[in-house]
C-alpha cells in the first residue's frame, strides 16, 4: 500500500518515501524484533518513533551532536546517520539496556555521583559513547575519554564531572572485576 | 536559642531526578505523543527585508495527508511583553531570513515538509538594514511604526521614525566636570557577534486549542510556564485561566526558552484543525535560523582617569544589535543602565543603552543577561587603561572597586551584606599567582619557541533582571506517612532547582532528604504562580519561599501539639520527626500522627491535615528613572572574579587554556555539586563565546551558518585543562535576606570569562583585541599583523 506512488498511498508512518518496506530482524537490549522498515528510516526513527525507546534523543539528526549515540554491533554510532535497514541482525544497546535487572550500571551510578547530567537531554548519548569506550578500553587515559565523548555535545555540564564519572566508573569496574 | 547546624544546607545531594535521567526514562516535549496528534512544519522566507505580495497554497492543500495551511492573514496576533513587536507570523512584510511566513499541519511531518515546498510565495525585496550603522542612520526602518507599539511606558523608550526599539539612559553625577578632573581621557570600542543558546533539545511544542471553548492546553519545551500562559492568553485574547501549560522535562534552556516562543503558533494551528493537538519540533537548522539568539553589540567607552588610576568619569554608549525583533531585547538592553560599567565606582556617568532594529535573526534572554557582553567591553577597557597608565591591571582594578558605602552608576548603595567583589578578586589573583606584567624579555623569548604563556583576569557582577515587583510561591503538603511534597512553579531544566528546594525543605522541617520530593511536571493549572526561571533568582526568591512555607508547616503543627501536650507553642520545637517540648522532650508527638490532623484515643479529632504555602515577593525595587537611570533594580548581587592561564599557539592562533580561576561571592553554598556544575558549565559555554561562536551574515543578511558544523559549541577537547572554582562564604558579606545567606550563581561563571581570555591574550602576545571570537583564524591574523608590522619597523 505504501509502494505506491510518493505520499499518495495511506500510509503515514514517519518517513513514508513511498517506496517498498524491508523486512529486517534484530536484537536491541536482548529483545528481538521483526520489522518492516521504510527503506530511508534511520536508525533513531526506528528505536524512537517505532519502539519508543525515547532515551535515544535527536539533537541535530546530522551526525553532528551524538544525542542519538547507540552501541550497534559493539560500536557506538550516531543512529541519525544509520538507516534502520542497515540494523538488519545487528544487535542494538541503547540506554534502556545499560541497567543489569534493577540495578543501575556502574556508569549510571558515576554519572549521578559526580552529577555528569544537568538538563540531561545529551547524557543517553553520552552514556552510550562512554560504554564504548570502556568496552574497549578498560583503563583510559583523560585522553582517551575527552576523545571518545568528543562527537558528544552537552551545553550543560562543561564536561568536566563527565570526564570524572566515567574515569571513576572505569576504576570501580576494573575492582569489580578482581 | 535554639540554632541548630545545618544538617541539609551545603551537602552534595545527588539531583533528585538523576536516576530518570541517566536510564532514558525522562521524557521531553520532543519525546511526546499526544493521541490525535498532527504535525506542522513551517516555511520560512529567504529575504531578509521584503513585503509580502502574496501567497499561493492551492497546491499545498491538495497534497493528501495535509490538514491545514496557515499564513500570517490567520496568525495575525501580536504577541510580547516588554516591546510587543511581533505577530505570531510575519504579516504584510518579513523582517528577516527566517522569519515564518506559513505553515502546514499534516498527519505526518514528511506531509507536512513536502506541502511547505509547494507554497508559493511572492516578495518584493526591500532594502536591508544589515548592521548597526545602517540601523541608527535610519534611512531604511525596520518597523515603520513602532512608536505606536504597546511597550512597559517609563520602563523602555522607542524613537519614532528611527530604528530604535529604547533608549535607556544613566546619568549620574556631572561628567563635564569629571572629565575635567581626569589626567587622562581613554576610548575604547568593543563588539560581539550574535551567538546561538543551542540547548540540545530543539524548541518543540505541543498545542491543543479546544475548538468549542477558549481553553488551550500546551505542552512544551519552556523555562517559564507561567510566562508562557500570561503571553499566550494575552496574544489571544483569552483569559489565564484558559490556558494550561504544562511543562516536562527541559534539554536546556540558557535564556532561549524564557518568554513565550512556538506556543502562539502552534495554539493557532491547532485551531485551524478543529482543535487537534498539533506538534511543531524545530530541526537544528531552524532552531539556529528561526528562534532569537543572543544579541550582537558594539561598546564605546570614553573613560577620564587620574594618573593614580581613579577612575573621575565615563560615556558610554552599548548599542546592541537586537535583529528584527526586541520584545526581550529591550531588557536586556535595560540591564545596562545599572550594570553596564561592571563592579566599579564610577563617580560621574553617562551612559546609552540603545536597542536597535536591524533585519537579521532577533534576540532575547541569554545566560547572563547582557552582562558577558557588557563585561567583555569594560574588562578589557579597564585592561588597556592600565596598560596606558602603566598600572599592573590588579591595582588599577583595586582603586576602583565597589565598597560598601559606595554607590552603583544606579545609585544603588552598596551594603556590606551586598557581596565583596574584592575578595572575590583577591581569591583569584592568590590562586593564579598573579606577580604582574612579564618583560619584553620573557615574551620575546617565548614568542622563540612557538607557544606563549600569558595570564589575565576580570571582574563579574549580575542581579536578577526582572520586574521590581517579581513574586514566586510554593506549596508544601504533608502525606499520612510523613513524607512531604512541595509543589513549585519553577522549571528544573538543569539547574538543579527542585534539588535545592528540596534541601531547604528538609532543612527546616528537619527531615531526611528522601522524605521530600518535589513535585516535577509544572503544570500552570495545579502548580503554584512563579514569575519566570530565568534570571539566577530561583534559589534566592524560591528559596525564601519554600523556607516560609516550611516554617508555617511547622506552626500549624505546633498549634495542634501545643493543644495535645497542653502547653504554649513557644515551648515546642522540632526534629527527628517530633514536635516535643523544648526541656521535657518525651513530651512529643510525631509528625505522621499530626499529618492529617490529631485523632485523641477517644476518637475526637482536631487540626486537620497539613497544607501550606510560602511567597517571596522582591523587596525594596524600583524601575530606574526615565532620565536618569536612578533606582533600584538589583535584588541581589553576585560578585565575581576569573582568572585564566593560557598559551597560544604563535603559528596557528590556536588558544589553550591550562587553567581557569573563578571566585564567586556566592554567600552560601547550599549544594555544592550543583554549584560546581553551573560553574564548569557555564565557564565553558563562556570559552564558546571567546573562542568559537558567532553567527555569521552575508551581504543579503542571509544567515550562514545554521548548523553545527560552522557553528559549533565547545566539545570535550576543548575545555580547559584545569578549572578551579572558589566559593566565598564569608557570614559577614552573605545575603543576610538570602536564604542561609546565598546568591544565585546560575548565569554568573559565564559572565567575563571572554574578557579574562582576551586579557590573558593581552598578557601574552601584547595584542589587544576588541571583538569576539577569537578564533584561531583571528588570533593569527592578529599575530601576523601585528609582529609582521613590528619586524619591518
Ligand atoms: S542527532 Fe544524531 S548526531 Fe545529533
Ligand atoms: S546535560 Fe544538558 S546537554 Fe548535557
Amino acid at each position: 500500500m505504501c509502494s505506491t506512488a510518493k505520499n499518495k498511498g495511506n500510509c503515514v508512518e514517519y518517513t513514508d518515501s513511498g517506496l517498498p518496506k524491508i523486512a529486517i530482524g534484530f536484537e536491541v537490549n536482548g529483545d528481538r524484533f521483526e520489522k518492516h522498515v521504510d527503506p530511508t528510516m534511520t536508525l533513531l526513527q526506528l528505536l524512537h518513533n517505532e519502539l519508543k525507546l525515547f532515551g535515544t534523543k535527536e539533537g541535530c539528526g546530522e551526525g553532528e551532536c551524538g544525542a542519538c549515540s547507540v552501541i550497534l554491533n559493539g560500536k557506538a554510532v550516531n543512529s541519525c546517520l544509520v538507516l534502520a535497514a542497515e540494523a538488519d541482525d545487528a544487535t542494538i544497546l541503547t540506554v534502556e539496556g545499560l541497567g543489569q535487572g534493577n540495578e543501575l550500571s556502574i556508569l549510571q551510578q558515576e554519572f549521578i555521583k559526580y552529577d555528569a547530567l544537568q538538563c540531561g537531554f545529551c547524557t543517553p548519548g553520552m552514556l552510550m559513547s562512554a560504554r564504548s569506550l570502556l568496552d574497549r578500553q578498560p583503563n583510559p587515559s583523560d585522553e582517551e575519554i575527552k576523545e571518545a565523548i568528543a562527537g558528544n555535545f552537552c551545553r550543560c555540564t562543561g564536561y568536566v564531572p563527565i570526564i570524572e564519572a566515567i574515569r571513576s566508573a572505569a576504576t570501580r569496574e576494573r575492582e569489580a572485576l578482581i | 536559642m535554639s540554632e541548630k547546624i545545618l544538617e541539609h544546607i551545603g551537602k552534595g545531594y545527588d539531583r533528585k531526578e538523576a536516576q530518570e535521567k541517566v536510564t532514558g526514562q525522562a521524557v521531553y516535549v520532543h519525546d511526546m505523543e499526544v493521541p490525535g496528534m498532527l504535525y506542522a512544519k513551517v516555511l520560512l522566507s529567504p529575504f531578509a527585508h521584503a513585503e509580502i505580495v502574496s501567497i499561493d497554497y492551492s497546491e499545498a492543500e491538495k497534497l493528501k495527508g495535509v490538514k491545514a495551511v496557515v499564513t500570517g492573514k490567520e496568525a495575525c496576533q501580536r504577541v510580547g511583553l516588554y516591546m510587543v513587536d511581533k505577530n505570531i507570523m510575519a504579516g504584510k512584510k518579513v523582517r528577516y531570513q527566517g522569519e515564518i511566513v506559513s505553515a502546514v499541519v499534516a498527519e505526518s511531518e514528511a506531509v507536512a515538509e513536502e506541502a511547505v515546498t509547494l507554497i508559493k510565495v511572492e516578495y518584493k525585496e526591500l532594502p536591508i538594514v544589515h548592521n548597526l550603522d545602517e540601523a541608527l542612520e535610519a534611512k531604511v526602518l525596520v518597523h515603520e511604526n513602532l512608536h505606536t507599539y504597546e511597550h512597559m511606558k517609563g520602563v523602555f523608550f522607542p524613537k519614532k521614525d528611527s530604528n530604535i526599539a529604547s533608549w535607556n539612559r544613566t546619568k549620574k553625577g556631572d561628567i563635564k566636570k569629571g572629565f575635567e578632573e581626569a589626567d587622562f581621557i581613554f576610548e575604547d570600542e568593543f563588539s560581539v557577534p550574535a551567538v546561538a543558546h543551542v540547548p540540545m533539545e530543539t524548541h518543540v511544542t505541543i498545542a491543543q486549542a479546544d475548538p468549542y471553548s477558549d481553553k488551550i492546553k500546551i505542552w512544551s519545551s519552556a523555562q517559564s510556564p507561567f510566562a508562557v500562559r500570561q503571553l499566550l492568553a494575552k496574544s489571544m485574547g483569552i483569559a489565564k485561566g484558559n490556558v494550561n501549560v504544562i511543562v516536562p522535562y527541559v534539554g536546556g534552556g540558557f535564556g532561549g526558552k524564557a518568554g513565550v516562543h512556538l506556543e502562539p503558533l502552534v495554539s493557532v494551528l491547532s485551531k485551524a484543525v478543529h482543535g487537534l493537538p498539533v506538534k511543531l519540533k524545530m530541526t537544528r537548522e531552524e532552531e539556529f535560523n528561526i528562534l532569537p539568539t543572543r544579541a550582537g553589540m558594539r561598546a564605546r567607552f570614553k573613560t577620564g582617569m587620574t594618573k593614580e588610576g581613579k577612575i573621575t568619569a565615563m560615556e558610554v554608549y552599548h548599542d546592541w544589535d537586537s535583529g528584527a525583533y526586541a520584545d526581550y531585547g529591550v531588557n536586556v538592553g535595560k540591564t545596562a543602565v545599572y550594570s553596564g560599567a561592571g563592579p566599579y565606582a564610577v563617580p560621574n556617568i553617562e551612559l546609552h543603552s540603545r536597542t536597535i532594529y536591524t533585519n537579521k535573526v532577533f534576540s532575547t534572554a541569554y545566560r547572563g543577561f547582557g552582562h558577558l557582553e557588557t563585561h567583555w567591553a569594560v574588562e578589557r577597557h579597564m585592561d588597556i587603561m592600565a596598560q596606558k597608565l602603566n598600572i599592573d591591571p590588579y591595582e588599577l582594578r583595586m582603586k576602583n572597586l565597589l565598597r560598601p558605602g559606595d554607590t552603583t552608576i544606579s545609585g544603588e548603595l552598596i551594603y556590606p551584606t551586598t557581596g565583596d567583589p574584592v575578595a572575590c578578586l583577591n581569591a583569584v589573583k592568590n590562586e593564579l599567582k598573579w606577580t604582574g606584567r612579564k618583560s619584553q624579555e620573557d615574551r620575546k623569548r617565548e614568542m622563540e619557541t612557538g607557544k606563549v604563556r600569558g595570564q589575565g583576569f576580570a571582574m563579574l557582577q549580575k542581579a536578577p533582571a526582572m520586574p521590581s515587583y517579581t513574586s514566586t510561591s510554593a506549596i508544601m503538603q504533608m502525606d499520612e506517612d510523613g513524607h512531604v511534597k512541595v509543589m513549585l512553579g519553577a522549571v528544573d531544566f538543569g539547574q538543579g532547582a527542585n534539588t535545592i528546594m528540596a534541601q531547604v525543605a528538609a532543612e527546616e522541617l528537619r527531615v531526611p532528604m528522601k522524605d521530600v520530593e518535589v513535585v516535577w511536571n509544572v503544570e500552570t493549572d495545579k502548580h503554584p504562580y512563579d514569575w519566570n526561571t530565568v534570571a539566577s533568582k530561583y534559589t534566592f526568591m524560591g528559596g525564601n519561599a519554600v523556607r516560609k512555607a516550611a516554617r508555617n508547616m511547622v506552626q500549624q503543627m505546633k498549634e495542634v501539639a501545643g493543644q495535645v501536650l497542653r502547653c504554649h507553642t513557644d515551648e515546642l520545637t522540632h526534629g527527628d520527626g517530633y514536635i516535643y517540648h523544648v526541656h521535657q522532650t518525651h513530651r512529643r508527638i510525631s509528625y505522621v500522627k499530626l499529618s492529617m490532623g490529631y485523632a485523641y484515643e477517644n476518637g475526637n479529632g482536631i487540626g486537620g491535615p497539613l497544607i501550606s504555602h510560602g511567597v517571596y515577593m522582591a523587596s525594596g525595587l524600583s524601575n530606574p528613572d526615565p532620565e536618569t537611570g536612578q533606582g533600584r533594580p538589583g535584588l541581589v548581587w553576585t560578585f565575581g572574579a576569573h582568572g585564566v592561564d593560557l598559551e597560544v599557539d604563535v603559528e596557528t592562533g590556536e588558544v589553550n587554556i591550562l587553567k581557569i580561576v573563578s571566585a564567586f561571592d556566592i554567600g552560601k553554598v547550599i549544594n555544592k555539586k550543583l554549584v560546581d556544575g553551573q560553574v564548569y558549565g557555564g565557564i565553558v559555554q563562556g570559552v564558546g563565546s571567546a573562542l568559537i561562536e558567532g553567527y555569521k551574515f552575508d551581504g543579503e543578511a542571509k544567515l550562514l551558518n545554521p548548523y553545527f558544523g560552522d557553528n559549533r559549541i565547545p566539545s570535550s577537547k576543548d575545555i580547559p585543562d584545569e578549572v578551579k572554582a572558589i566559593y566565598i562564604e564569608e557570614p559577614k558579606t552573605a545575603q543576610v535576606d538570602g536564604p542561609y545567606g546565598a546568591r544565585g550563581i546560575g548565569e554568573h561563571p559565564m559572565i567575563s570569562v571572554p574578557s579574562a581570555i582576551g586579557n590573558a591574550l593581552y598578557e601574552a602576545l601584547e595584542i589587544n583585541f576588541h571583538r569576539l571570537p577569537l578564533t584561531p583564524e583571528n588570533v593569527a591574523l592578529a599575530i601576523d599583523k601585528h609582529y609582521n608590522n613590528d619586524e619591518s619597523k
